[in-house]
């Protein structure tokens, strides 16, 4: 067996004094979507953040590896160059800051990590001009500012084109199917799927089995109180929406 | 009171009482400043009498009026009586012979900021008997002015070539007691720029001091003065952004600007002057009073200034919005990062019917800084219909450092609309994260983040300097933000 892509162990991660994960392990192999479900307050932000090196949280003990290297030593701008792709929750407004600005300057990033050449400015727009059309997005929306006035939706259709055009190894996304309406779930959900290819892995981190009617995952896990209590096929997550989460508590408690 | 002075011949006769060093062959003043001070760098010029009887009456006003300290800013005392106030243009054998003498630091700065190499020369101060292209490009561009009726000169110049209109409109803005460094600048102002655009003539360049030749030193008290005569436009670039070697601690520069009926006026400065070492040891003292009036209906004048530069900097430039229908515009980006401090804003004082103006002024404060917005707007009796717009955001990079607002406003008009918006804003963790998620350096994320903020005003400035602006704010705040 080759090594998986993430391979999560022993994770345990606290902000002060509170341990919001205790001790996690999972292993996310290229070519695979997982999907990480769990009620509210179960950590799944959490691992999200610590992943892609948001500061405010101490890792106290365990080890993550990413393409067989300890992501968790590298500095967060680093993660992003190897390829880790985190889809916020709540994407911040850049007030002035053009998307096309930021999208190339992260693309070029990326591409100067790799020796590769920076783009210019003709093959980005119409690299960027094809995944805006598979994300049904308006022209006008190069030269808005980062999320700036976006609908929660717009928001969550910017940071999957930011996905498509990155094109990451690993792309974690933080709920983004909430806030979405049926018509906005599904572009998202194609674009997810545009993603998905034998080397690169998604964990989609979700309360809901809608998103997973679009983007059929091969692992589902259940998270809670900072720990994977559950792990199964893509029936657990059908046995989620019709149980909820309460059987598996008792179970775990 | 100038009756009573001695005529210019006499003076020069009489050789110098005190505080001179040397006859009037020389170069250089001792330190000190009184009426033979003035009589000396009035006659050192070759000025008329109209003009040296100003500059005495200019002296006498400084003399009554006391250095204002009602601004958020905190210096040592200046000592008036210590500063040498004339001194001639260094002679070439002076400063470094060649790039290889110059600061490596203050060569990197440049080479960060896109100078060219042969500019790099002329900015360190390096001995160079020709300005390269410049001098080319400035004859064309004498040429293509003179044709429009231009006059585009130093102002020394322009006191021999055109003294009629100079006695015309010298302080007809800003009077010699106006405020206190305005008083010493009249007094003792040595050169700076002359700018007379005639009648329906629209200027066919951007009028920029970078080609203003034969002017490299104007020394720390320089006196602009732009007219633009009815129907009239012109757009007038002061400043660099790569910093300026300089030995002088105190600069009190003085600009006037007139704008006739329809005339407008686009004045934009870049301001970069040493701000002192990370430990606030040195840097410049800035003390300017800017002023334009809009004297004539329709008239518009727009001031758009970047201020990364001085230790100290206290500065207003402002709109008397006289004519009917005339316009003010401010817009202002002031970044304040180790110890500098700034005391800046503007004043838009509405006298005319249907006035209008808009503030807009961004102050980004870093380290141990301090930006103080302090502006004013003023809607006289007669202004119907006055409005004004002000907006002023701060935003903070750091804990130690402070930003302040300060707004004055007056309406004696009850028909005006005066609106006022102010936020103070952290550099937000969010936001820089989500940049370095997208793979950008820390710096480069700061530098996007502030450039966004500023947007407003760098899209007012011309095209180039925009770039060179943005350019600028990524030097100034490098390792602001740890």
């Amino acid at each position: 067996m080759t090594t998986p892509l993430l391979s999560i162990r022993d994770l345990r991660v606290r902000i002060g004094d509170r341990e919001v994960l205790q001790g996690i392990n999972l292993d996310v192999p290229a070519g695979q979507v997982h999907a990480i479900m769990g009620p509210n307050g179960s950590g799944k932000s959490s691992l999200s953040h610590v992943l892609a090196g948001k500061p405010g949280y101490t890792v106290t003990g365990g080890s993550v590896l990413f393409k067989g290297q300890d992501l968790l030593a590298l500095p967060a701008e680093e993660r992003a160059r190897e390829g880790m792709f985190l889809g916020f929750q709540y994407p911040v407004e850049i007030p002035g800051v053009n998307n096309a600005y930021l999208l190339r300057a992260a693309l070029n990033a990326a591409r100067r990590h790799r020796s590769e050449p920076e783009v210019d400015a003709f093959d980005f727009l119409a690299l960027v001009k094809s995944r805006m059309q598979l994300m049904r997005m308006d022209e006008s929306f190069l030269s808005r500012g980062v999320n700036e006035g976006f609908s929660g939706g717009e928001k969550k259709r910017n940071e999957i084109l930011q996905m498509l055009v990155l094109e990451p190894s690993l792309a974690v996304l933080d709920e983004t199917d909430s806030g979405l309406d049926i018509d906005a779930l599904k572009v998202v959900a194609a674009g997810i799927q545009t993603l998905r290819a034998p080397d690169r892995a998604i964990v989609l981190v979700t309360h809901y089995q809608r998103l997973l009617d679009h983007v059929a995952p091969d692992q589902v896990h259940v998270l809670a109180r900072g720990r994977i209590i559950k792990s199964g096929g893509p029936e657990l997550a059908l046995e989620l929406e019709r149980r909820g989460y309460d059987w598996l508590l008792d179970d775990a408690a | 009171m100038s009756t009573q002075d001695p005529s210019l011949d006499a003076l020069l006769a009489r050789g110098y009482q005190h505080g001179f060093v040397t006859d009037i062959e020389s170069d250089t003043v001792a330190p000190g400043l009184d009426r033979d001070t003035v009589r000396f760098i009035s006659a050192k010029k070759g000025e008329p009498q109209f003009l040296l009887d100003w500059r005495l009456q200019a002296l006498d006003r400084w003399y009554e009026m006391k250095e204002p300290h009602w601004a958020k800013l905190q210096y040592k005392p200046i000592d008036y009586q210590d500063i040498s106030y004339y001194s001639a243009p260094k002679a070439k054998t002076d400063g470094p012979k060649s790039l290889a003498d110059v600061d490596p630091k203050l060569l990197a700065t440049y080479e960060k900021l896109g100078v060219p190499l042969h500019e790099r020369a002329r900015l360190a101060g390096v001995a160079v008997d020709a300005v390269f292209d410049s001098v080319s490009v400035a004859t064309t561009f004498k040429d293509r002015l003179s044709a429009a009726g231009v006059i585009f000169c130093p102002f020394s110049e322009a006191v021999h070539n055109h003294p009629e209109l100079i006695e015309r409109w010298l302080g007809t803005v800003v009077p010699y007691g106006d405020n206190y460094y305005a008083a010493l600048n009249s007094a003792v102002f040595t050169d700076g720029s002359f700018v007379y655009i005639p009648k329906g003539v629209r200027c066919p360049m951007e009028l920029s001091t970078y080609f203003r030749i034969n002017a490299a030193k104007t020394g720390q008290f320089e006196r602009t003065l732009i007219v633009a005569d009815e129907g009239s436009h012109v757009s007038y670039l002061e400043g660099c952004t790569a910093p300026m070697r300089d030995e002088n601690q105190l600069h009190a520069a003085v600009v006037e600007l007139l704008a006739l009926d329809d005339a407008q006026i686009k004045y934009s400065t870049v301001q970069n002057w040493y701000p002192g070492d990370e430990n606030g040891v040195g840097g410049i003292y800035n003390f300017v009073t800017k002023r334009g009036e809009c004297r004539g209906r329709n008239s518009r004048i727009s001031w758009t200034q970047v201020e990364t530069g001085s230790a100290i900097t206290w500065k207003y430039p402002s709109c008397v919005l006289r004519g009917e229908n005339s316009v003010g515009e401010f817009y202002s980006v002031a970044v304040t990062a180790n110890y500098q401090q700034a005391d800046t804003g503007t004043k838009m004082i509405h006298i005319g019917a249907n006035t209008r103006s808009t503030i807009v002024s961004k102050g980004i404060s870093a380290g141990h800084a301090q930006n103080t917005y302090r502006g004013q707007v003023s809607v006289m009796p007669g202004a119907h219909g006055a409005r004004n717009f002000t907006q002023c955001d701060s935003l903070l990079l750091g804990g130690q450092c402070g930003a302040h607002t300060v707004p004055y406003i007056e309406v004696k008009n009850p028909q005006a609309t005066v609106e006022h918006e102010a936020s103070t804003s952290r550099i937000s963790e969010e936001q820089l994260f989500y940049c370095l998620q997208r793979g950008l350096s820390q710096e480069d994320a700061i530098n996007l983040i502030v450039g966004g903020f500023c947007k407003t005003v760098f899209r007012e400035l011309p095209m180039e300097f925009a770039v060179e602006a943005q350019n600028l704010l990524a030097v100034s705040l490098e390792g602001a933000v740890g």
